[in-house]
């Protein structure tokens, strides 16, 4: 195990990353500001991922392929949101069994229609090759991923920071009542944070799907991740999320990598610490 | 406690209790008497998720993983250990669930709420993780086979109607010691940390201390259910620990009405039937139950009792809407720390 085998598993690790914080981006924003924990995240992901997949092998450029998924999936969002989960904000349970409810509807109909069999995602053409330096070798794909991933990190983050509507939906992250109070339409963030939310998940099936593939269950593998992430970062901290994913993505490229047989388990650690240690999480605020 | 009219509930049970106890000597087919002692087992895990949701204002997701490490547990010393009797499983059973819970109580506790219950999801899937993964000890995604129900004393209890009176037997063990716990002093602590904590603290109430007994309790008695199913099944997977089923016994404690304990084996009964009746029916049965949770959450969310009143005064032409499942649940949001 020399420098080869750690470069590797950071790269694979920020990689994995990458695709969990957009599952967890969605996921943090929506709880911070509706104090909805939707679980549908990462059936939103499988689908994007299935949607591209169909797309892809149509002959579809696979970036827009992606797009396609995401807008899919931001509909489907939409439309949960807006018929059932607008009315249960706070109220964790309902909307937790709501979203679990969604999530086994999706799963079987992802069954039905695309059937049991794994399906594995090939990159573009172009970024299909390995790269290597010495004993180092890896997928150009993983830097082309940690990239887009990065980008649309940093253009979440300027709309938080920058724009009239991140400025509201930061303020009503913070107290909600106090926004509404200053004659802030609070509404209108709703639908667009759920909505954009269900987007990112979509829109990372397909990126994330030359390194988990698609196939039935995957969601229900994500999510205990997805969880990890905004539990280390802080729940409604967008820099949390990205924290969080790229260091719950290292856990467990090296979990993988070092303790096949309990890659899974090793996500334990940074939960139980956190918890002990800072129970907000790193970029959480005490309530 | 015997209040006026209580002779009716003392009557009504008993004659539930012979209906019980006379079918599998009755007529019914094997397959409904195999039904009946799942939903048995089923219920004794929603009612110890009850002692939590109903009576500590926890909201735990991890229940089944309590569950299902006794199931491993006690497959896993049959087969590899070779310690297969009837007393070593139950006890076995009793403390694989109290040492799981033990752990995520530790970990979860530190959190309150909507923490708690996004702690116990991930807890439990990662249990589900260690079980699909660490196949050397788990056997993975195929499961342990080749152990047996054992004898219970001069009892053989490896037919369908023995074992179901087995299942019977601790059922109404569980339910006796659930009530007896919930109507204790420490009972009516457990109340108190659910309604209103901070008073309790301020009453110089260890509130962590009760939260993380009744976590115990709950874990302990779902690992002797878990030892239950793995012996009835006679196979433990990765399935007797996920998510789903986590989430199954929650729906069984809405349905049977939070804080009901006995509206569980009601709750249990419909979700074991429905489950089977529809997977009989069609291969989309998962899609029908998960619409089956969405019309449960939003219109019965105070269980099957609660509909059945608000029905019954739609009749009479009174509007009555159906409450939030928060409102029963004041532990989560009533009042923060």
């Amino acid at each position: 195990m020399g420098a080869a085998f750690y470069l590797q598993n950071l790269l694979g690790g920020l990689a994995y990353g990458s695709l969990l914080f957009l599952i967890a981006s969605g996921f943090t924003l929506i709880f911070g500001l509706m104090r909805i924990i939707n679980l549908a995240q990462t059936a939103f992901y499988l689908i994007g991922a299935y949607v591209g997949l169909t797309l892809l092998t149509h002959h579809f450029n696979f970036w827009l392929s992606g797009l396609a998924g995401g807008v899919t999936t931001a509909l489907l969002g939409f439309a949960l949101y807006s018929l059932f989960l607008h009315r249960y904000h706070a109220d964790h349970l309902t909307s937790l069994l709501l979203t679990l409810g969604f999530t086994l509807m999706i799963d079987d109909s992802v069954l039905a229609i695309w059937g049991g069999d794994p399906h594995s995602i090939s990159p573009p053409s172009a970024l299909s090759a390995s790269l290597q330096f010495g004993r180092l070798v890896f997928p150009s794909y993983w830097l082309a991923l940690i990239f887009v991933s990065l980008g649309i990190a940093a253009l979440l983050f300027v709309f938080m920071q920058r724009t009239k509507l991140g400025m509201i939906i930061r303020a009503a992250v913070d107290d909600e009542e106090m926004t509404r109070g200053l004659g802030v339409d609070v509404n209108r963030s709703f639908y667009l944070v759920f909505t954009a939310g269900a987007l990112l998940a979509g829109l990372g099936g397909l990126l994330g799907g030359p390194i988990t593939a698609a196939y039935p269950g995957l969601d229900g593998e994500l999510t205990p991740l997805a969880f990890a992430v905004v539990i280390v970062g802080g729940m409604g901290s967008l820099s949390g999320a990205l924290a969080g994913s790229m260091l719950i993505g290292l856990v467990n490229a090296f979990g993988k990598a070092l303790f096949p047989e309990f890659s899974y388990f090793t996500i334990f650690v940074p939960v139980a610490l956190i918890m002990a240690l800072r129970p907000q999480g790193l970029f959480g605020r005490a309530q | 406690m015997i209040a006026r009219g209580s002779w009716k509930w003392v009557a009504l049970a008993a004659i539930g209790l012979a209906v019980v106890l006379a079918l599998p000597r009755a007529g019914v087919p094997p397959f409904y008497v195999s039904l009946l002692t799942q939903t048995w087992i089923y219920a004794m895990v929603a009612m110890s998720l009850d002692l939590l949701v109903g009576f500590t204002g926890l909201v735990s997701f991890a229940q089944a993983a309590f569950f299902g490490a006794g199931a491993y547990a006690v497959a896993i010393a049959a087969t590899r250990y070779a310690h297969a009797d009837f007393a070593t499983g139950i006890v076995i059973g009793l403390v694989a669930g109290a040492f799981i819970a033990a752990i995520f109580g530790l970990v979860a506790l530190r959190a309150e709420g909507v923490g708690f219950i996004i702690i116990t999801i991930a807890l439990n899937q990662i249990m589900w993780g260690l079980a699909y993964q660490w196949v050397s000890m788990s056997g993975g995604d195929n499961g342990i086979t080749g152990f047996v129900r054992p004898k219970v004393g001069p009892f053989d209890v490896s037919g369908n109607s023995g074992f179901y009176y087995l299942c019977v037997a601790f059922l109404i063990l569980m339910l006796v010691l659930l009530v007896a716990i919930t109507r204790s002093p420490f009972g009516l602590v457990l109340r108190g940390v659910r309604e209103t904590p901070r008073r309790m603290r301020a009453l110089g109430y260890n509130v962590w201390l009760y939260r993380y007994l009744a976590l115990l309790i709950a874990g302990a008695l779902a690992g002797v259910a878990g030892v239950l199913f793995a012996w009835y099944n006679q196979f433990v997977g990765p399935g007797d620990l996920d998510l789903s089923l986590s989430t199954q016994l929650l729906i069984i404690v809405i349905l049977g009405g939070i804080g009901s304990l006995y509206g569980q084996i009601l709750g249990a009964g419909i979700v074991v039937f429905l489950s089977n009746g529809l997977s009989a029916l069609t291969q989309r049965w998962e899609l029908i139950l998960g619409a089956i949770y969405f019309v449960i959450v939003m219109y019965a969310p105070d269980g099957l009792v609660g509909l059945g009143h608000r029905i019954v005064r739609r009749i009479r032409g009174k509007r009555a809407a159906a409450p939030r499942i928060e409102s029963q649940l004041l532990g989560v949001t009533g009042e923060e720390s």
